[in-house]
């Protein structure tokens, strides 16, 4: 019975601690859409050293965060790779008056590893019709903004049946990119935001073209249930900044302002 | 309705492979003297405090063309393992290997030695000690280790959503269907998906249970 006591307590004791590392007040919570992963990384540093205020990033599926907050989930901040979400909050009532900002806009990219036996460089669409390529990496259309601007652009290049049975689906753009990356798919609709980053910058690709397919308005906002929410404005503030939209643009962000192409009519 | 009948058939294939490994690898664990026996012990207990995240990971580096299994896949079939169901089967075994040999090995420990022994004197080999006594009395736990070996594939997620790829009728389980339709707000969809899963999973329990029971009678016996 003392042995049983004493593990009793340990257990007790280190719940109370965890309790109290996890506790700790003036950080700000961030939800972030998994494009952002990388870039995200670069801001929140940069805001830390300046401010001196701790940022914690969740990655996940816009969506998935949407569900999660439209159930009360505590963030203070919310990046989604959809306008639309933040959109929907702001109807529910869930965000602070005038903090929904559009962050971004997002590039896609057909992606492939180094030693891909075709070139996306110079082949485009037709790199997803090589018998090389058995399996395609998009997000899933169905949740995932990404995978229906990638749905949306295979359609309009006209190859969306051909390509059809080689699709395989990550549940958000990340894993869509490791499933290309880790090299079970040979090609993969991505984020340029993850094409550039450290793992994926030596594989090949090629942009595809804004105009095919639906612009991807990335938008911020802060939650009305905020817990810091001048700090959760303080960071939203910095990511607008000259350098924050630096850091976005280094990791292939593109911006609202930028005048997109006409589509050809 | 697509979704349930692939866990389903997931579900079955990976119980009768997990019962053809499991029961070799039980008896050995029932019965080995050998003093590093808890290594393998540990071993097969593994999936049951791994997350599922790492399992995943392992399966679809493994499969890769650049792993040793996707390897060896591709020089056979010419196709990659990843999002096919055959490497959903793989993976699954791997993640229910405890709810199979566990159960095994406990009844396999729990037959009385003297039988064994009786058997022995009788002149029985070692296959025919098992399949006429240990099997036969171990019926409980072969009945157990094949019902939570299913039940515990048809609930399978972190595993499937790593190295799935989501494709309709090949690796879009349940599980995932759920999942989906939570993400894509559509809560009546899910709602009906979970619920029929909940019946399952609780009648499936069910028979592992009764099956355990030790009075077999309705109401006991005043």
């Amino acid at each position: 019975m003392r042995l049983v006591a004493r593990i009793l307590i340990v257990l007790m004791l280190a719940c109370v601690i965890a309790r109290g590392v996890s506790a700790q007040g003036h950080q700000v919570r961030v939800a972030a859409a998994a494009d952002l992963k990388f870039a995200m990384g670069e801001l929140v540093e940069e805001f830390e050293k300046q401010s001196g205020t701790k940022v914690n990033v969740t990655y996940g599926s816009s969506g998935n965060f949407f569900s999660q907050m439209q159930n009360g989930a505590s963030f203070d901040l919310f990046f989604s790779a959809d306008i639309a979400y933040p959109k929907k909050l702001e109807a529910a009532g869930l965000v602070e008056p005038g903090t929904l900002y559009q962050y971004a806009v997002g590039r896609i990219v057909i992606w492939t590893p180094a030693d891909a036996k075709v070139d996306v460089a110079k082949q485009g669409w037709n790199t997803l019709l090589d018998a090389s390529v058995e399996k395609i990496a998009v997000a899933n259309p169905e949740h995932a903004p990404y995978g229906r601007a990638a749905v949306a652009a295979l359609q309009k290049a006209g190859i969306y049946e051909s390509v059809k049975a080689k699709l395989v689906y990550g549940e958000n753009i990340s894993q869509a990119a490791q499933f290309v990356q880790s090299g079970n798919a040979q090609a993969g609709i991505v984020a340029m935001s993850l094409a550039v980053s450290p793992a994926m910058r030596d594989g090949k690709r090629w942009e595809i073209p804004a105009e095919m397919h639906p612009a991807l308005e990335q938008g911020a906002i802060v939650l009305k249930g905020a817990k810091n929410k001048e700090a959760a404005r303080a960071f939203l503030e910095f990511v607008k900044s000259t350098t924050g939209r630096a850091t976005l643009a280094e990791y292939g962000f593109a911006f609202p302002e930028k005048p997109r192409k006409e589509e050809k009519r | 309705m697509e979704a349930l009948w692939l866990s389903m058939k997931l579900a079955a294939c990976v119980a009768a492979i997990l019962l053809l490994i499991g029961m070799p690898v039980a008896y050995w664990l029932a019965y080995s003297n050998w003093r590093g026996k808890f290594l393998l012990e540990s071993l097969v207990a593994l999936p049951l405090v791994l997350p599922p995240t790492v399992l995943g990971f392992y399966a679809l580096v493994a499969m890769g063309p650049r792993g040793p299994l996707g390897k060896l896949w591709i020089a056979l079939f010419g196709h990659g393992l990843a999002f096919t169901f055959g490497g959903l089967i793989l993976a699954s075994v791997l993640y229910s290997f405890p709810f199979a040999v566990q159960p095994l090995v406990a009844s396999f420990e729990g037959v009385d030695r003297k039988l064994l022994d009786a058997s022995a004197v009788l002149g029985a080999g070692g296959l025919r000690t098992f399949w006429r006594v240990i099997l036969p009395l171990s019926l409980p736990g072969v009945v157990t280790a094949a019902v939570l070996s299913f039940a515990h594939t048809l609930g399978e997620f972190g595993v499937v959503l790593m190295v799935g790829g989501n494709l309709a009728g090949v690796t879009r389980t349940v599980s995932i269907d759920i999942y989906d339709h939570v993400q894509s707000l559509e809560y009546g969809a899910a709602n009906r998906m979970a619920l029929v899963l909940l019946a399952i999973s609780f009648a499936v329990l069910s028979v592992v249970y009764a099956v355990n029971r030790r009075v077999w009678t309705p109401w006991p016996a005043k």
